[in-house]
Parts: C-alpha cells; structure tokens; sequence
C-alpha cells in the first residue's frame, strides 16, 4: 500500500471539519449517503507488527456522530434482521446521531449483553451490515453504516466512563444454577438467571474465566480488560466463580444436580477440539493446533518472554492451514512473535474464507502471505524430527458442496514443497467429549455436538440445558449469547414454576 | 488456593509435597493426574501424577523431580504457603481388575505414579512383582511403601549402589520366562525406559501398559500439544491417556515431541544422549 495510514488525529480532524458542514441542518437521505463512511483509526502496520495492542483503536466522537448520520432510519429497518439478537439499531444509531450516547447503550442492551466484544468481533458484513439499504444504494457491504464500530463506540464510552450500573437482581429465591463453562453463552446465562434472583455458580475448567474471549482471541483484537471487566460485573451481582473445575472429571455432571443440589445446569463447554488433518508428518515437532499455538500465547502469555514461565515454539517461517478468523489470528500472532515469514495456506479461494473481512484486511497489511487453492497433503520433517516443509496440491474449485460453498478439487500431479519450519493446523474445531463421554442419556448429533430443543435450549436430561459452540459446533460469539439468552429463558422458566 | 500440608524430600531431586484438594481426592482413582500452576499470572501449567489421596483429611499428594523451572518452584515452596491453581483429576483412570499376577515397573521418579496403581491391583486381588530402577542408590524412592505391598520386590541400579546392577528391563525379561508368565505388566518412568520394557515383553505377548508423560497444556483435550501416534492412529495422551498399550505406542517421536522447546542445539545435544542410552541397551540385548 502506498498511501500514508492514518493518524487517528487526521481522521478526528476531517470528522470534525465535515460535521461542523452539517450542524443544525435538516439532511435529507442524498445529504446523509454523501457522507463518507469512517474509517476505523488503527495502529500502522509497521508499529502494530512489533506489538500486541490492540490495533483498532475506535472511532472519535466526531466520528462516531458523522457515521450514526448516515443511516437513514429506514422504516422496515433490514438491518435487525441481519443481527442474531434483534438489536434495535435504527433507535440506538439515532440516539448518537443526536448525541444522547448514554441512551444509545441503554437501547443496545437490552438485547445484548456484551456489547464492547461484539462490536469488536461480529461478522458485521455478513450479519447487520449486510442488510443495511446504505450499503445495497453504494453497491458494496463496505459502505454500509458501521454498525458494528457504532456499537463498539458507544460501549466503550459507557465503560471508559465508570457510568456502568450494575443490573438489578431480584430478591433470593433460594434456587440454584450450575453453568459450564464461561464463554459468552455462560456469561449470557449467568447475568440473565442471577437476575431472577437465583444463585448462580460458574465452572470453568481454565484458571481465567472468559472463555475464547481469553484463551483464543489475541489482544490485538480484543483487549482481556474488557472480558475481566464483564466478569467482574457478574462476580459483582453475586455470580460465584470456580475456575479449575472441569466438569466430568472434577464432578460429573449430573452429580451437580444428584449431589450438589443444582436446580438446572447450563452447558456452554464450547468447541474445543482441534481438529487435524490426518496427513502424515503431522506430530512432527512445529506442527501446532491453532488452539495450541494461541493458547500458549495469549492465556499462558508466552510472548511475554522474560516473564512467562511457558515456552513458545520459535519459528523462522510459519505456515498457517486455514481461512477463518482462527487461521488470522494464528498467522497474525506468528507475526507478532518474530517470525520472518508467515503464510496462509487455504484449499479454497478468497472469496470463500469465512474469516471476517476486517481481519483479513489486517493480516495483508501485516504483511502475511496468502497462498489460496493449495493445500498440504504430507509434512516433511528431518532427522530429529523437526518440520522442515510441506508437500502441498493446488486445487480448483468444483460443484458447491453441502456448505453451499464450491467443493475444492486437487489438481493432479500439482505437487510441490514449501519450506517452512512451522505448521499451525487451524481446519477447525469439533466438540470436546469429556461431558458426553461421563454423562449417560445426553444426546448428541453425529459431529458429537449436544442435541438441545430449538425453542428452549433443553437437553434430552431434564433441568439440563445447553448453548453456543458445544451445540451450533464452532460458530460465533454473538450467536453463542442468543443461544445462552433463550436458555436463560428456558431456566427462568422452569425455576419460576413451584414443584408440583 | 491449595495449602501445602506437609513436605518431604525424597532423594537429591525428588520431593513429596501433602496439598489441600478436597474435591480432587474424593474423585481421584489410580492412573490419573491434576496440572499444577503455581501462579495464574505468569505460570506454566505442569501435568503431575496424584501419588496418593486422603480423602477425609481432603489431601493430595504429589511426588515430582526437580527439571525445570516449574518444579524447582513447586519445590521452594516451605509448608504452609499455597499453590495456586490445581486442576484435576484428569485422564482415564487405570483399567482394575484380577488379572492374576501384575509386573509393575518403575523407573526413577515413574515410581510415584506407579504406587497408587500398585495399590488399586492389590485391592483388586492380583499378585504384585514389583520392580524399580534408578541410577544409583540416592534416586530410589518409595521403596518401603512399595514393599509394604508387593509380593516379590526386585530394586534395580546402574551402578550397583543398591539392590542388583542391571537396568529394569533385565528382571522384566526375567520374570517373562517364568511360567505361568505374568498376566499383566505396568511400566512406567523415562520414554526410553518404557520403550524398552515394551520391546522386551513383546516377543513374549505380554500386555504391557505404559503412562505416558507429554508435554501438556489444558489437559482437557483443548490444545492437542499431548499428542502421540499410538497404532498409527493420533492419540490425546490427556483426555485418551495417559495409559496406553505399550506395544503400541510411537516413542520415537514422543521422545522427539518432549524436546520441542530446547533449542535446536540442545536438541542435538539430547539426541547424543539418547544414542548412548540406545546403544548402551542394545548392547545388554534388548533389542
Ligand atoms: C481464535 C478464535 C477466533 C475467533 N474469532 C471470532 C470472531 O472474530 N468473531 C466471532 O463472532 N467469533 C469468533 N470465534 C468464535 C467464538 O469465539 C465462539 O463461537 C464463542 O466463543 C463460543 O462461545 P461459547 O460460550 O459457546 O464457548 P467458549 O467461548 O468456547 O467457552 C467455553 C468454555 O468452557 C470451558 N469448558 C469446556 N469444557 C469444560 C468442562 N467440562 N468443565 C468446565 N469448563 C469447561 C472452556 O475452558 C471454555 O472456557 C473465534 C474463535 C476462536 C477460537
Ligand atoms: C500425565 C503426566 C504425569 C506426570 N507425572 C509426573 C509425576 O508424578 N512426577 C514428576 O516428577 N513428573 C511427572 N510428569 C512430568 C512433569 O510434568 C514434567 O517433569 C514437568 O512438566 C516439568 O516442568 P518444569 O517446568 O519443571 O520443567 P520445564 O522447564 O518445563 O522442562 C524441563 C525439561 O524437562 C522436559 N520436559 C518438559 N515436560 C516434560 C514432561 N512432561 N516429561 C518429561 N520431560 C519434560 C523439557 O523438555 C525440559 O528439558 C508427568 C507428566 C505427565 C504428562
Ligand atoms: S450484535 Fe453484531 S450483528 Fe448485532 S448489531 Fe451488533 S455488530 Fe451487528
Ligand atoms: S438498514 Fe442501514 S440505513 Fe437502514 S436503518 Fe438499518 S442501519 Fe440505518
Ligand atoms: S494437554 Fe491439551 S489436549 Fe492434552
């Protein structure tokens, strides 16, 4: 790229000189789409590569008032239907485009809980954003309001403010509610049931509470104060949390309920189980699953070299086998731990990869390589066992499979070798067995995923409910928190009727 | 937060620290281990074997040599002070039942995780030839509460400082040729140790398990850094483990899997070592 990036300044400037056009006029909608769509500020790519704060660093005020005037308030308001939880975004984005931040937040939750991560991580393009008639009119996703920054813009205000107040809790009932697990379904659930008035104990079987949130997402994207800071709200209503518990070994699960005395349980062990390729040379030493790789970094803090006591594996040339977010942030973090080359492998072509756009657009500027339509079929390794490369096919696409997405296909004969001295394996993820392994009469689906009721989120075990990745399989954030809501839901329910 | 109760040391390198656990020592059964991170901050988190449990006092007890940063930490730590994150019990526990006559084999600090399946076999009602090995006297351990339960006890050196001067697998062939041959045989200590325990029964078709000691991460199955190819198929030694059928494990590359975070160098330095260990057995004839 050779235009200069952006100072956040610069941007906030232009913002302001724009705005300062518009005040106290009455726009029309052809006023409103002229507006430019704001740029994100973000860290500059040379800094960014040597560090890992975060590097989009959120709009300005001017900013955040300039993009909210550009929704048109459109009467069917399409974009509602594109967000997994119905947030009501003409009313919020209206209240910015006036000022009234602090009511903006208030409107957003009350469908969402965790505003400050999912503005950050949503699929935007292909959820809210995708249905805005700003961005059908200009003809492309990008130029759709900014949802998703709006959001983020005004949830960051709201925290960085310390105006955050605790949500009301209802007298004791007495009841009790075990919830597994503390990604975004159980932070959903814990808030929604302890706000009943039920006690609610969380169980996570890592020593930080959060989920992916922690141990997956890098820094780079989503600052850990942010995730501390929703569990510190629930601690803070009452919510008990016992880390070091992995339910199915530290206690089975229905135990909680036989021995422990918990009126239901909720499920949200997420998907945890990194999936390989089954290719050979795949327990070479330097093949990693993404897990593993990003495990180490961010919740063992390995980059952290002079102080973390977890080692990370130092790479000179790093391959990463995917295209979803989990492949970024694997091949992003490769960067930011010194590798000198880092590149992206993928089977089928971009257009196809599931990861968010945004993230895509990072990694290229951060100088990650994309390799598309290639795909390993053999590691190569040397005397000792180390990676030295991969024998990689090309591919073209084919008929759409399943996924409606077009099959890859190998080109025959398409061999070759790419040296690398690092694989991280980011194909996936599948669900953990462990609860389904030590609870009889829990009923999963083929790929081992819980099988729950679509309209409560009940297992086929009575007071047993479940949610998020360990039912959808790996699928989102927001999506897990709609799933722990309707649980919720389901569970206030059940608690709110008297035994009979 | 889990209290240290009580603390001993063992032999130069080897300590057996009594910890508060009580909900892992009520469910804890033979076979299986917690992952220990001394503090959630910057800590690294270290799968170690649960030795022994008291379940009314609410106690673990962890036997572990001193080999890095982890364990020299766990091993400064007076009585009294706490650790602060154990997780656990993990792993499937060991398979008991009577199976007739048991050969348990333990190499050096391998005794520790060996003792509680020795107890559980006895309980179940086998016979129990047990037999330990170190290099020298100084690094043999337990060897009173193995003796309390074993019906035959076979202590082993390098050098000859105590019991008979031969590696483990030397008895182990031994008591292969007896007949009725043993029912069963457990080993468990150092990769090649357990390698070559394998190789000596399998001529002899005797089912040999071995508990495998990967470099781990969560220890539930999330990260996959556990992994070994166990007939020719990749296991989770955490969530799969951490015992398998000796004769079919790859400890080839486990062994080079355990080396992953030494440099290159030291890697190279190591693989010497293995050589001259190899060598060394081979020349005794055991493979
Ligand atoms: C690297 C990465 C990047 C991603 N990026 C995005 C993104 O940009 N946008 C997006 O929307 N989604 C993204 N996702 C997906 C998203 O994070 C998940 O869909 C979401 O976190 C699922 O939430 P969950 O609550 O179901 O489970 P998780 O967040 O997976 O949390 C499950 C928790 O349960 C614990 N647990 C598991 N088993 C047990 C047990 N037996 N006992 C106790 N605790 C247990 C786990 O330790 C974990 O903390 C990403 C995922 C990864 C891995
Ligand atoms: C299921 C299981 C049970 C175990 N039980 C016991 C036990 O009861 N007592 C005990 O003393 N040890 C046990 N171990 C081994 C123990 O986990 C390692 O010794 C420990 O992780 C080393 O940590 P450290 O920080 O002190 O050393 P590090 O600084 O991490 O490593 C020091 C050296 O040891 C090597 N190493 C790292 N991890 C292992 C490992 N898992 N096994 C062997 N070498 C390793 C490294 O390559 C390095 O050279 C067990 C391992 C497993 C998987
Ligand atoms: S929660 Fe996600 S999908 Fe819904 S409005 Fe916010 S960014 Fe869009
Ligand atoms: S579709 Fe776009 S323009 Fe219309 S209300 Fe929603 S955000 Fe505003
Ligand atoms: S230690 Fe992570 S999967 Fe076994």
């Amino acid at each position: 790229m050779s235009h200069p990036h952006p100072t956040r300044e610069a941007l906030q400037q232009e913002a302001a000189v724009r705005l300062a056009t518009l005040q106290g006029k009455a726009l029309s909608s052809r006023d409103r789409m002229a507006i430019p769509s704001q740029d994100m500020p973000s860290q500059s790519p040379d800094a960014r590569r040597a560090n890992m704060g975060e590097v989009a660093l959120g709009y300005t005020a001017e900013q955040a008032r300039l993009e909210a005037l550009r929704c048109l308030q459109c009467k069917n308001a399409p974009c509602i239907d594109g967000c997994p939880v119905r947030i009501d975004i003409p009313a919020f984005v209206k209240a910015m485009a006036e000022g009234r931040d602090a009511e903006a937040i208030a409107i957003i939750r009350r469908n969402s809980l965790l505003p400050s991560v999912c503005g950050r991580v949503c699929p935007q393009e292909v959820q809210c954003q995708e249905r805005c008639t700003v961005g059908k009119v200009l003809k492309s996703v990008d130029k759709a309001v900014s949802i998703g920054r709006l959001e983020r813009y005004a949830a960051d205000l709201e925290r960085e403010s310390g105006d955050f107040r605790l949500p009301p809790v209802k007298p004791e009932t007495g009841k009790r509610v075990a919830v597994i697990g503390s990604g975004p379904a159980s932070i959903t659930v814990a808030a929604d049931v302890r706000r009943e008035g039920h006690a609610v104990t969380l169980f996570e079987a890592f020593h930080k509470p959060g989920g992916v949130l922690i141990y997956g997402i890098p820094e780079f994207r989503l600052p850990k104060t942010i995730v501390q800071q929703e569990i510190e709200t629930l601690q803070a209503m009452g919510v008990e949390l016992k880390t070091n518990f992995l339910v199915g070994r530290t206690r089975k699960l229905q135990d909680l309920i036989d021995k422990d005395g918990f009126d239901a349980v909720f499920v949200g062990t997420g998907a945890g189980l990194p999936k390989f390729m089954n290719i050979e040379g795949e327990n070479l030493v330097g093949v990693f699953s993404a897990n593993e790789y990003l495990t180490r970094a961010n919740l063992m803090r390995a980059y952290d070299t002079g102080r973390a006591d977890t080692p990370i594996f130092k790479s000179r040339k790093v391959a990463v086998l995917g295209g979803g977010n989990v492949a970024m942030d694997s091949a992003r973090m490769a960067v930011r731990l010194g590798a000198q080359e880092v590149h992206l492998v993928y089977r089928r072509t971009e257009a196809e990869m599931p990861a968010r756009v945004e993230e895509v657009g990072h990694a290229k500027e951060e100088g990650v390589l994309f390799h598309m339509l290639q795909n390993p079929c053999r590691i190569l390794g040397n005397d000792f066992g180390l990676v030295t490369g991969m024998e990689c096919l090309r591919y073209t696409l084919g008929e759409p499979d399943d996924s409606g997405r077009r099959r890859p296909v190998e080109i025959p004969g398409s061999e070759f070798v790419m040296e690398v001295d690092t694989v991280i394996v980011a194909i996936g993820n599948e669900s953990n067995p462990l609860i389904r392994q030590t609870t009889p009469g829990l009923a999963v689906n083929r790929r081992g995923n819980l099988v729950v009721a679509p309209e409560t989120g009940k297992t086929s075990i009575d007071r047993i409910y479940a949610g998020g990745d360990i039912v959808l399989g790996a699928a989102t954030v927001i999506l897990a928190m709609g799933e722990g809501r309707k649980a919720a839901a389901s569970i206030n329910a059940l608690l709110a009727t008297p035994v009979a | 937060m889990h209290k240290i109760l009580s603390k001993e040391q063992l032999s130069d390198d080897v300590f057996l620290l009594r910890v508060e656990a009580a909900l892992i020592a009520e469910e804890r059964q033979p076979g299986q281990f917690v992952i220990v991170q001394v503090d959630n901050q910057f800590g690294e988190r270290i799968p170690l074997t649960i030795a022994d449990a008291d379940p009314r006092e609410g106690s673990i007890t962890l036997v572990f040599q001193t080999v890095g940063k982890t364990t020299h930490k766990l091993a400064d730590k007076p009585v009294g002070d706490s650790i602060e994150s154990i997780l656990g019990p993990l792993g499937r526990p060991t398979h008991i039942e009577r199976f007739g006559t048991v050969v348990a084999v333990g190499g050096g600090i391998g005794v520790a995780p060996l003792y509680p399946i020795v107890q559980g076999m006895k309980k179940a009602g086998n016979k129990l030839i047990v037999i330990m090995g170190a290099r020298n006297k100084s690094l043999i351990i337990l060897e009173d509460r193995m003796r309390a339960l074993a019906d035959e006890l076979i202590v082993c050196t390098d050098d000859g400082s105590h019991g008979r001067k031969c590696l483990v697998t030397e008895p182990l062939k031994e008591l292969c040729g007896r007949s009725p041959k043993p029912d069963l045989c457990v080993a468990i200590g150092p990769p090649i140790m357990m390698k070559f325990c394998a190789e000596t029964t399998r001529p002899f078709a005797l089912r040999t398990l071995v508990s495998l000691n990967t470099i781990m991460v969560d220890g539930t199955g999330m990260c996959g850094g556990c992994r070994v190819t166990v007939g020719g198929e990749t296991k989770f030694v955490c969530v799969d483990g951490p015992e398998f059928d000796g004769h079919l494990v790859d400890f080839d590359n486990m062994m080079r899997r355990l080396r992953a975070y030494k440099t290159h160098e030291e890697a190279a330095h190591h693989q010497c070592h293995l050589d001259s260990d190899l060598s060394r057995l081979r020349k005794e004839g055991h493979s």
